[in-house]
């Protein structure tokens, strides 16, 4: 027995049943296998894509409001899928109208919790636990009475809840592309906008910019990002691909623009080696193997990242008593 | 000049009563003016004129019935103890906080209009400086209106940003990132910031809280040549002691305007002790100094 058979075996992989894990890596290596490419290129894109406007979403301080939105998206689904049922039974699983009613009940949770926190004397964070509760919890009444339907089309809702990247097919892949595209685009556009925005939004205010509605464009996006990674990583854990990348990247620069490009590539690595793990070994769920990888890549950064890593952070304070007292931070 | 009386002012906000219409302690000359700005079409180049401001947080007035009207070319601070409203004063003249009534006029117009005749400066402790941005990223920012929606920066905006820092003697600071910079010198580059905009009429939350000695001189320098220029500064300021050789005029604050005009007239014991209800000992110091002529 080799000892990537013995490796696949550790990993719960059915070696006998399938090909031998030697050439499965093969396979994956050599982009032989449509099953693979197509979650593979999804996933990676979008990682890439919550990673640069997960940047603004840290930077704000709104990394909670991922959150909201990926728990939120779920009474969306049940909605989208119920109401389709009753139009005309069987059609219930189409994956746009599911990502659609995701996208508006997920913006409509950000925006609830918005509105509490400015106008009730609730405070941030208790608006966001009620808020994402709530949805949440109407989610799963929606399907459990999806599930109830006889219709058989109901299966594979609850894969929403923690992603199943191995369904994902070409028109994903295509639909990831187009969107990541849009999203990365806007953010780059915006991207001096959106600094000025995160950095001192009163400024911004005075000088005419519209911080509501940069913020709201904001969430808006990331709230695309969610309802897409709902499929791959789940709405459950979509939080993580926003907001990790952002933060490890944090750890190795001290310029914006950096840390963006950092997150984007830290968040496309995530998910392509997440995809390709379980890939490898099928019954390894995916949407945690990628934030695994995601948060293992933070651990590194929190200890080796040369800006503000631990490891770095001893002889950054020594280098700040070579400045003269008074230019001392 | 020509109508004293604010009561009958053409569309008075006043019309809604409520107590007396003139702040309580209001000296002549002050007065005087007041009574000009009901009529924004009398001093049309006034840099900032406030009729009858009111804010309230929670339906709790912090900012109560404010009349001033700011001469040009002067520098002016504003005086008053924690939470008399001073940094609000500024905010609600700038759009940032909702006010209850009043309004605000910049140049004669309102705020929207001269946005780029009007610099602002917030509270260095108002914004996070550990962000992932160099000195001179931030002075760059006071140059995003002018160049313009989803635009890069060009190099031509960071050698004006560049010359900015200069001015307030942080050249060699522009790759430097903002947490590693001193206080007073993250406040200067608040001001390089502002500087860029080459505004007629400068904003300033606190710009002399917690900086060092020369960073205090560097201010100082910058807000004169400011004034020499014929621009015109509102500074809130909490440092009883530098008012008379800092300003030209003072603004004395609390919850109400408890007295406006030139610092020689409007700067005393009484005044003083009005605006701090009396509590704080240096009052009696900066009192027995003025009496002296000092």
């Amino acid at each position: 027995m080799g000892s990537l058979e013995l490796a696949g075996a550790a990993l719960g992989a059915d070696a006998a049943a399938g090909p031998s894990l030697a050439d499965r890596l093969y396979r994956l290596a050599t982009f032989q296998d449509y099953n693979t490419w197509a979650p593979l290129a999804t996933t990676a894109v979008l990682g890439a894509t919550a990673g640069v406007v997960g940047v603004f979403l840290v930077l704000r301080g709104r990394a909670l409001v991922g959150d909201v939105v990926g728990h939120a998206a779920l009474p969306g689904i049940g909605l989208a899928f119920l109401l389709l049922e009753l139009a005309a039974p069987g059609t219930g699983r189409s994956t746009p109208a599911l990502l659609a009613g995701a996208l508006l009940t997920g913006l409509a949770g950000a925006g609830c919790t918005l509105l509490i926190d400015r106008y009730s004397r609730a405070k941030a964070d208790a608006a966001l636990a009620i808020v994402l509760s709530l949805f949440y919890g109407g989610g799963i009444v929606l399907l459990s009475i999806a599930q109830r339907l006889e219709t058989g089309s109901q299966a594979g809702l609850k894969d929403y809840l923690s992603g199943k990247s191995a369904s994902l097919v070409a028109s994903d892949a295509v639909l990831s592309v187009v969107l990541g595209a849009v999203v990365i685009g806007a953010t780059l556009l915006l991207f001096k906008e959106w600094t000025l925005l995160c950095f001192d939004d009163a400024f911004a205010a005075a000088q005419g910019y519209p911080v509501v509605g940069l913020d709201a464009l904001l969430i808006g996006l990331s709230a695309v990002v969610a309802v897409l990674g709902m499929q791959s990583v789940g709405l459950v854990l979509v939080v993580a691909l926003l907001i990790i990348p952002p933060a490890a990247a944090r750890f190795w620069t001290d310029d914006v623009h950096v840390m963006a490009a950092g997150a984007g590539l830290i968040g496309a690595l995530s998910g392509a080696l997440g995809v390709a793990v379980s890939s490898l070994a099928p019954r390894i769920a995916t949407g945690p193997t990628i934030v695994l990888f995601a948060a293992a890549m933070f651990g590194v950064s929190l200890l080796l990242g040369h800006r503000r890593g631990l490891l770095w952070r001893r002889r950054a304070t020594h280098r700040s008593w070579d400045v003269p007292v008074e230019q001392r931070p | 000049m020509t109508d004293p009386s604010p009561a009958s002012s053409v569309n008075g906000p006043r019309s809604h009563a409520r107590g007396s219409p003139w702040p309580p302690l209001a000296t002549g000359p002050a007065s005087a003016a007041s009574a000009v700005l009901s009529h924004p079409e009398h001093a049309p180049t006034a840099p900032l004129s406030i009729h009858d401001l009111t804010v309230a947080y929670h339906r709790k007035p912090v900012v109560w019935d404010v009349e001033y009207e700011a001469p040009a070319g002067k520098l002016i601070a504003i005086v008053g103890p924690n939470g008399a409203g001073k940094s609000t004063l500024l905010k609600a003249c700038l759009g940032l906080v909702p006010v209850v009534s009043g309004q605000a006029w910049f140049f004669g117009r309102p705020f929207r209009e001269v946005r780029g005749r009007v610099a602002y400066v917030p509270q260095r402790t108002s914004v996070d400086w550990d962000f992932p941005v160099s000195a001179l990223d931030v002075v760059t920012m006071g140059l995003y209106r002018q160049i313009g929606w989803f635009r890069p920066v060009t190099r031509k905006y960071r050698e004006q940003a560049r010359e900015a820092l200069a001015r307030v003697g942080l050249a060699d600071f522009a790759a430097r990132q903002i947490s590693q910079l001193s206080g007073g010198q993250q406040q200067r580059v608040f001001l390089a910031r502002a500087l860029v905009q080459k505004a007629d009429l400068y904003l300033m939350d606190e710009p002399f809280a917690g900086v060092d000695a020369a960073t205090e001189q560097a201010i100082l320098s910058l807000l004169r040549s400011l004034r020499d220029t014929g621009r015109t500064a509102v500074v809130v300021h909490h440092d009883l002691e530098t008012v008379r050789d800092y300003f030209d005029e003072v603004l004395l604050l609390n919850v109400r305007l408890v007295a406006s005009g030139p610092v020689s007239q409007v700067f005393t014991a009484t005044n003083l002790r009005q605006t701090y209800g009396g509590k704080l000992a240096i009052l009696d110091q900066v009192g027995e100094r003025m009496a002296e002529g000092v």
